[in-house]
């Protein structure tokens, strides 16, 4: 039974894993690990309902008929994989689970600032998720992630109300996550531990709290008003009654375009921790990094209506939205340029977490771009609710996110667990998550721009071949997903036992023993060196 | 180990473990209600946005629809929690004094002008609902512009009913420092929650300076047409 524990000298030091047993202390904890670890596995399993779903949609398309499911089910399987897979994975995934974990320790502090504020926050968490599962398992909903008033509110029959209520819950968990990250990052902070001396994971996520904090209030409110014109038969957003359906996009894009920077700043903060590790070098150009994420921060929240240049607003604010949605492009090259300066003339070792962290820069390179071609009026136009639009998001959220949200758990598994992850089968993994990734998404820009638009359950067959291929890459990515989650169980109890800093990485976290003691550090750092000192750290080889 | 010294020397029970002096903690939480005041202030915009757009659409209809509000109400609910904004003020001073007695006073008189404040809501919302002002459920308007006057009403309801609530959970928030401070929890050097729920309270109070003029007092003289 504990054969493994006993030959491991270093797991019987007392740890935030081995110091409290039962489920009542996992349940009533406050430790930022502890609760990292409860948003790992429910997450874990929303990524798989979510995914379900996806499988399903992509089933589906395999064939131009509709013929494995009808259209209202269809509908409902790709409005509740969005709804699953952005509420209840994307946005929790790196903040929640990796910066839970690593905040507090990246500064040299003992928890967040308030460790029962970030318990609630996951019970909140799993309200909704309960109200989520409640109105999958009695039928659905399928107003499209987007929730379009008039269609959710005049005319449909599902639980619409229950699914709003799913995310505006799970909102404010989001919301406190937020405010939980931006009062530690500011008055939690070890001694010496300077803003210029911060890791770009911790800016990264103090810019993606600055977005819950500020544009989740106003989805909450906005499908609170859903929710209420549903059930009072108010006029909100009803034009029959004198509403306007387009102030429902307006308000729902004003959170939701800098929602899916939610979705990729706390990616980017990864990238750039994995990327200083396996080159052995000072990031390039850390000011101009961390300005860059407040950057794409701040300007993400004047672009929202370049979701709506086909909804009918006037063409001056059109063009007005598309000139500043280019301007996002300017700090997100910044990230991509410094990234690739960083590795160049470093050393590289070709580690799990880098190849997913390569992954990440191709992805998102072709997820941003193309995101300039839909900011476009002309193009945005023509490829308007095409699959062109669904390759593009895709890239940046699956492409973007989920590679670096993987490469990080990678990165930081020895930390987190203790042991290390079969190098040889991480590698697989990656290498089939790429393969599988751009053999669903690649076709679907070709298809976009084709013409087969998104939403509809059958197409007309000659848009066939590249449905097949996006098909079978569905399928090999479901795989390269599922084989993490089995190796990184296994690894828990054979996984070879991970010392303090297996990367022989820069960083804080890796001056604390793995798995760390419940208050991080025996005693409180101080901090008197700049973040990725790598030209300072003593060159030792590195665990493989 | 000389940052861990001050740490010990300060200790006491109010002190959580993570923080390493009650200066911080006092600090942090005093940050964290600020933040939180901002996403209230987001989540509230998102009404006051959906109310200036239809305002400005639909000005004839605001017209009539405020002439429905009785702001001598209105007015007096104004002055009831501008008062105890004030009473709030008083009850954190007497804390940062370390006056037990006063904190005590000043809250519970804090909790009946709040009290005060839904008792004439509740009655204010017995009347629109008597005169069949709640749009959907008990709706009836004479005139032809029925929809749009109901479109004020849904955010009337709306604005109002989600202030209400922030005043019961305020009225809840006092009532339990109240309670606290009359077991002696604080003390001049300790009174964070005092301070962070005083906040709270008084935003909510601001919350109301907006609603106020925006929903009773749209021109009085101006006829609807
Ligand atoms: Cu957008």
């Amino acid at each position: 039974m504990s054969m493994a524990t006993l030959t491991a000298p270093s797991a019987e030091r007392e740890n935030y894993l081995n110091q409290e047993y039962g489920i009542r202390s996992w349940l009533l904890t406050t430790d930022h690990k502890r609760i990292a670890l409860l948003y790992l596995l429910s997450i874990t399993f929303f990524f798989f309902i979510g995914g379900f779903f996806a499988l399903l949609i992509r089933l589906e398309l395999l064939t131009p008929a509709g013929d494995l499911l009808q259209a209202d089910t269809y509908n409902k399987m790709f409005t509740m994989h969005g709804q699953v897979m952005v509420f209840f994975f994307l946005i929790p995934a790196v903040p929640a689970v990796l910066g839970n974990f690593l905040i507090p320790i990246m500064i040299g502090a003992k928890d967040l600032a308030f460790p029962r504020i970030n318990l609630l926050s996951w019970y909140l968490f799993i309200i909704g998720g309960l109200f989520m599962l409640y109105t999958i398992l009695t039928g659905g909903v399928d107003t499209g992630w987007t929730f379009y008033t008039p269609l959710s509110t005049q005319f449909l029959d599902t639980h619409v109300v229950a699914a709003a209520l799913a995310i505006f819950i799970a909102g404010f968990s989001s919301i406190l996550t937020g405010l939980n990250f931006i009062v530690t990052v500011h008055r939690m902070r070890a001694p010496g531990m300077t803003w210029s001396r911060l890791p770009l994971f911790v800016w990264s996520n103090y810019a993606t709290s600055i977005i819950q904090v500020l544009g989740t209030p106003v989805l909450a409110i906005t499908l609170m008003l859903v929710a209420l014109e549903r059930i009072f038969k108010l006029g909100i957003f009803n034009p029959q009654m004198g509403g306007d359906p387009l102030l429902f996009q307006h308000l729902f894009w004003f959170y939701s375009h800098p929602a899916v920077y939610i979705m990729i700043l706390p990616g980017m903060g990864v990238v750039s921790e994995v990327v200083t590790c396996f080159s052995r070098k000072r990031i390039f150009g850390y000011k101009f990094m961390a300005l860059a994420v407040i950057a794409i921060a701040v300007l993400g929240f004047l672009v929202w209506a370049h979701h709506m240049f086909a909804a009918g607003i006037s063409l001056y604010a059109a063009m007005i939205f598309s000139l500043l949605s280019y301007f996002v492009a300017v700090p997100s090259a910044i990230k991509v340029f410094n990234w690739t300066t960083t590795m160049y003339k470093g050393s590289i070792s070709y580690m799990t977490p880098m190849l997913y962290a390569f992954g990440f820069i191709g992805l998102f390179t072709m997820g941003g771009l193309t995101g300039l071609f839909v900011a476009a009026l002309g193009i945005d136009v023509h490829v308007t609710d095409t699959y062109f639009v669904v390759a593009h998001f895709h890239y940046i959220m699956v492409g973007g996110m989920v590679m670096a949200y993987l490469g990080g758990i990678h990165f930081w598994w020895p930390k987190i667990s203790g042991r290390m992850y079969p190098e040889a089968w991480g590698k697989l993994a990656a290498l089939i998550i790429f393969i599988g990734f751009n053999l669903t998404f690649f076709p679907q820009f070709v298809l976009g721009y084709l013409g087969m638009p998104r939403r509809y359950w059958q197409y007309s067959p000659e848009f066939q071949v590249l449905n097949v291929l996006s098909t079978a890459g569905a399928t090999i990515l479901a795989v390269g997903y599922l084989l993490p989650m089995v190796y990184l169980l296994w690894s828990m109890r054979y996984g070879k036992v991970a010392n303090e800093n297996p990367w022989n990485a820069a960083g804080l976290e890796w001056m604390t023993a793995s798995p760390p003691p419940t208050f991080n550090f025996d005693q409180t750092p101080t901090v008197t060196w700049e973040a990725y000192n790598y030209d300072e750290l003593k060159e030792v080889p590195v665990e493989r | 180990m000389s940052d861990r010294a001050p740490a010990i020397a300060t200790h006491s029970p109010e002190l959580e473990h993570h923080f390493s002096s009650l200066e911080q903690q006092l600090e942090a939480s005093v940050m964290g209600m600020w933040v939180f005041l901002i996403t209230e202030i987001m989540f509230f915009g998102g009404m006051f946005c959906g109310y200036m757009v239809y305002r400005y659409q639909y000005y004839s209809a605001w017209v009539a629809g405020s002439q429905k509000m009785d702001f001598r109400w209105g007015t007096l609910n104004t002055i009831v929690l501008l008062c105890s904004s004030l009473t709030m003020a008083l009850a954190v001073r007497s804390a940062q004094l370390g006056r037990r007695k006063a904190i005590v006073i000043f809250l519970l008189i804090t909790i009946l002008f709040g009290l005060g404040f839904l008792g004439i809501k509740g009655i204010e919302y017995h009347g629109h609902w008597a005169e069949h002002q709640f749009p959907g459920l008990n709706w009836a308007w004479p005139e032809a512009n029925s929809h749009l006057v109901a479109l004020f009403f849904s955010f009337y309801w709306a604005m109002t009913g989600f202030h209400a609530l922030h005043m019961v959970i305020g009225v809840g928030l006092v009532s339990w420092i109240a309670y606290q401070a009359w077991k002696g929890r604080y003390h001049s050097a300790y009174y964070t929650p005092v301070e962070v729920v005083g906040l709270y309270w008084h935003f909510v109070d601001i919350i109301w300076i907006y609603l106020y003029p925006l929903l009773y007092l749209i021109s009085h003289k101006h006829i609807s047409g």
